[in-house]
């Protein structure tokens, strides 16, 4: 979508548009659970990582983890968010055999983190997403059915993992903003260390607020709620899909249920699961077990002053300190390894080439092989020295995708590559003229023909000498010599 | 049967320090006469190869400077003990042995104590006769047909029965210190958060406070040192030093400001109960404390208030009792929901079903502004009347219960009643301050009443030095007969 222009509507019998709201559970980065001291690690055997406390036995407490209040803090002001000073932890009561205490601790009317806003980069302009709220809760267990005709396993692992969920302000209008919504709070949680965001391992889903309303309506529709999607690509199905049921139940002059969805992802549908009569009550109540959670200031202040660059304030240091338009600083912004390995290229080569073969030739060996920027096979410090060999005119564009291509074979110095394979450019006036003076000579009739005003025949003259010097002659040297000689 | 076991404690302790009896041949004495009076069902479980096999290791190796030097001591049934069957009077834990020890218990252990038992109490916590447990009602020693008072009724029983030397409970609206003043001895209820929560099974978070039984003052004080202290594990237990309460233990009231609050002179009131509060007022006055009339406008609206909160948050604290983990497991049902229901169903008994469906109610989407939030304003209220008077007062004296001990059975049909036997015990919960119930007299069939020191916060000494004074001059005898031997 390469659009400059937001064209995101359902065509019903009226023109529609999509109101989307998101809310993002992602799972915090700490070595321990939010109320246990037991581990966190994915994919350890079932029930390893299970304490007293995260199974519910009698007579148990939760103790906050510190460290998880504080990657919730730094994420809440990467998200240029309010922190509360003073929340408060509640208990949201349902029977689930996966939710051994029968209550989820999560924070309803007081969560830790207040409203922020997060900027989109969107082909049509910048768009800004309000954050609703932030708030720690803990994860369930998890039910495994398709182990056992006859039972249900119960796998505790994840039971009291923390939890940070991200509303959003129903300000998402399209399945691309969604994409780039989820992938820009993905990025700053990245750059903050506060949740690997890695969708496989669920460590990021989110339940989809879809409704739709007739362009130019002020008031919302009715919206229907998609439950835990884990992929972005799942989002936009769902949200496609559900926009466009609801579009056409309206126009067949129906209303819309409020309602909890699911969305099945091998027919590529939205069902539900239940109607806003049958929604639970929770029950919700301040947890006894737990005192309000009072943050000084002070400590808020302190992590503000260690927090790392953000993306945001990266991309426009990049804007300035390096030339780069607003594009390209996005792109090399969009991960933090990405943005390392762009600045250790650019103290060492131009900034702007840099920029242009990075995106260009290294991104795509990188898609190509699947490879993460940190495992590139070429290092930054040769990938430098590549863009240099091309500014200082020592090798062309063309030659320098060969060497490209050998410096992901070998890993080798691109310098010695070119050494070693006699790759350096044709820049001595002296035998270039030599050469253009034989394919002159060799071409007398062509000569005649571009003097009487072919001038297309230039580019022939040019591909000659090219051929002649085994694609090594400097292009604009080549030019103008090939220019000189022609008038003579 | 021995004189040794119907002594205090801390005259127990002195034997013990002055080599005058061991360890064993105490845990002998106790053992002896509890298999001797199984007709009280103050005992679930015993545990006497431990208590022998500890008290032996004690005797070798003697650390006489604890608080507990080699005291067996048998513990309420809602304390999780460590390898032993800890069942909360539930038909739910009827088999649950957890695999840890609760701070409170693991504390008296670590001063000496050695386990000798498990002790009956209503259905987790939840009652006012002992007569909700799964394993029956609990006998009060002062008269064969009568409730020792709950939750804590097989601790006092046993406590005042000399089937151990002091014991612990807990107390959510009244259960140290209601059936302390059935049977004739001293419950002191700290403030909340003094005693660590960990590991005794949960009835309501915000209220439920471990606290000593004991026959005397002193010994009370000698129980709550061993028990009270910071644990980092209870986020909601107070940071501080520990305090010798038996070391300070003083009998000079001198210029004491003791309140008497006019709102708990209630309807229907038996005459005993108002004379007993008048010889209370007294003895303190000739021991130099000013008696001062205050108010607590709020009182009236604490029971409905506790039996708000409570069950709200028994409600919640007892969703875990599913039989997905532990504990009872129904066999009826075909799929998680019906097993759940079963499970539920067959594990509680009536009163804990009661009050679950009350919580339940309570915290519903539409019941929850009407009922409990509003409850917990009033909580507040109740708390600030408190706050307001210990400007001018430092302690509350009132009595500890309306009547004195009751007969089985009498109250089991109506809740109401049983419920209005709480009505001076509760708002001190409510506010989370520490309150003392000390024997103080006998009625006109013999069965002694208590009564109540309400404390400031963390002023638990201050308390205990009244009810020291006050244990000195009143002159109460508790007048058991040992007719179930």
């Amino acid at each position: 979508m390469n659009k400059d222009v937001f064209d995101y509507f359902i065509k019903g019998e009226k023109k529609y548009e999509v109101i989307i709201g998101l809310e993002v559970h992602a799972q915090v980065s700490s070595n321990s659970k939010l109320f246990s001291g037991s581990a966190t690690k994915f994919g350890a055997e079932p029930n390893s990582q299970v304490s007293l406390i995260d199974s519910a036995f009698p007579g148990m407490l939760p103790v906050i983890n510190k460290e998880c209040v504080k990657q919730a803090i730094r994420t809440g002001l990467g998200l240029n968010a309010k922190i509360n000073n003073n929340s408060v932890f509640d208990r949201k009561n349902y029977f689930y055999a996966d939710l051994p205490q029968g209550y989820q601790i999560s924070q309803y009317k007081n969560p830790i983190v207040g409203e922020g806003k997060v900027l989109l980069d969107m082909p049509y302009g910048s768009k800004e997403v309000g954050i609703e709220r932030l708030h720690l809760e803990q994860d369930a267990g998890k039910s495994i059915h398709d182990v056992d005709p006859l039972n249900t396993y119960v796998d505790l692992n994840r039971s009291g993992i923390a939890l940070m969920e991200i509303v959003s302000k129903p300000d998402l209008r399209s399945p691309e903003e969604v994409n780039a919504y989820i992938k820009k709070l993905r990025t700053i949680m990245r750059y903050l260390g506060t949740c690997d965001g890695n969708m496989q391992e669920g460590s990021l889903r989110a339940d989809v607020n879809v409704s739709v309303r007739q362009v130019g309506d002020k008031n919302f529709g009715t919206r229907c709620e998609i439950k835990n999607v884990n992929s972005i690509k799942f989002m936009q199905m769902a949200i496609e899909y559900e926009a466009n049921r609801q579009v056409k139940l309206l126009d067949e002059g129906k209303k819309i249920d409020q309602e909890t969805r699911l969305f099945d992802t091998k027919k590529n549908e939205t069902r539900s699961m239940r109607s806003k009569e049958d929604a639970h009550d929770y029950r919700y109540f301040p947890d006894p077990d737990l005192l309000p959670l009072k943050i000084e200031q002070k400590l808020i202040d302190d992590l503000k002053k260690t927090l790392p660059e953000l993306p945001d304030n990266k991309k426009e240091r990049f804007m300035n300190d390096y030339g780069l338009n607003s594009y390209e600083a996005n792109v090399l912004v969009s991960e933090k390894e990405i943005s390392n390995y762009y600045e250790e290229v650019a103290k060492l080569s131009d900034k702007k080439l840099a920029a242009t073969w990075m995106m260009g030739d290294l991104f795509a060996m990188l898609n190509d092989k699947g490879l993460n920027i940190s495992k590139s096979p070429i290092s930054a410090k040769n990938f430098a020295e590549l863009v240099q060999s091309i500014k200082s005119g020592e090798i062309s564009g063309r030659i320098a995708k060969e060497v490209f291509e050998l410096m992901v074979k070998s890993g080798d110095n691109p310098k010695k590559i070119i050494e070693s394979k006699g790759m350096k450019q044709q820049s001595d006036p002296k035998e270039l003229e030599k050469i253009v003076n034989e394919i002159l000579t060799k071409n007398k009739d062509k000569v005649d023909q571009y003097k009487s005003g072919k001038e297309k025949l230039f580019g022939f003259f040019v591909g000659q000498v090219m051929k002649q010097s085994g694609g090594k002659a400097n292009p604009q040297l080549t030019n103008e010599i090939l220019k000189k000689l022609l008038k003579g | 049967m021995s004189e040794i076991i119907k002594k205090n404690l801390s005259e127990i302790i002195d034997l013990i320090k002055k080599k005058e009896i061991k360890s064993e041949e105490l845990a002998n004495l106790y053992i002896d006469k509890v298999n001797k009076s199984k007709k009280l069902n103050s005992y679930i479980t015993t545990c006497f190869e431990h208590t022998i096999q500890k008290s032996k290791e004690f005797d070798k190796k003697p650390n006489l400077n604890s608080l507990l030097p080699g005291v067996p001591l048998a513990v309420k049934d809602l304390f999780c003990t460590d390898g032993f069957k800890t069942t909360a009077g539930s038909k739910m834990l009827e088999n649950f042995i957890p695999q840890y020890e609760s701070t409170v218990t693991e504390n008296l252990w670590n001063e000496g104590a050695i386990l000798l038992g498990k002790l009956n109490c209503d259905e987790y916590a939840m009652g006012s006769s002992n007569e909700t447990s799964y394993f029956g009602n609990v006998i009060n020693p002062i008269a064969k047909d009568t409730v020792p008072g709950g939750s804590s009724g097989g601790s006092a029983s046993a406590l005042a029965a000399d089937l151990t030397p002091a014991t612990i409970g807990t107390d959510t609206g009244g259960s140290i210190r209601q059936p302390a003043s059935f049977t004739g001895t001293v419950g002191l209820k700290p403030t909340y958060g003094l005693c660590s929560r960990w590991g005794i099974v949960a009835f309501a978070s915000s209220l439920d406070q471990a606290g000593p039984m004991t026959k005397s003052v002193k010994d009370c004080s000698i129980m709550l040192e061993a028990m009270a202290g910071f644990d980092k594990k209870d986020s909601t237990s107070i940071e501080k030093r520990k305090e010798n309460y038996s070391k300070n233990l003083k009998t000079d009231v001198k210029g004491l400001k003791i309140g008497i609050p006019k709102e708990y002179r209630v309807e229907n009131m038996p005459k005993e109960i108002e004379e007993l509060w008048n010889k209370g007022k007294s003895i303190l006055k000739d021991l130099g404390a000013d008696i001062i009339d205050i108010s607590l406008p709020h009182t009236k609206y604490a029971l409905p208030t506790y039996y708000i909160v409570a069950p709200a948050e028994a409600s919640s604290n007892l969703a875990r009792y599913d039989g997905v983990k532990y504990g009872y497991r129904s066999s009826k049902g075909n799929d998680l929901i019906e097993m759940y229901e079963n499970t539920r169903s067959e594990g509680f008994g009536d009163e804990v079903k009661r009050r679950i469906l009350i919580g339940t109610y309570v915290l519903s989407s539409g019941y929850y502004d009407a009922y409990y939030l509003k409850a917990q304003k009033v909580r507040q209220l109740i708390k600030k009347d408190f706050d307001e008077n210990f400007g001018k007062v430092d302690a509350i004296l009132t009595p500890s219960t309306p009547s004195s001990a009751f007969k089985i059975g009498e109250k089991t049909n109506d809740p109401i009643s049983m419920y209005l036997n709480d009505i001076f015990t509760v708002p001190v919960n409510l506010a989370g301050l520490p309150a003392i119930s000390v024997p103080a007299g006998l009625d006109k069939k013999g069965y002694p009443l208590g009564l109540q020191l309400i404390g400031k916060t963390l002023d638990e000494q201050n308390i205990l030095n009244v009810a020291y004074a006050f244990e000195k001059n009143c002159n109460f005898k508790n007048e058991i007969k040992n007719w179930w031997l």
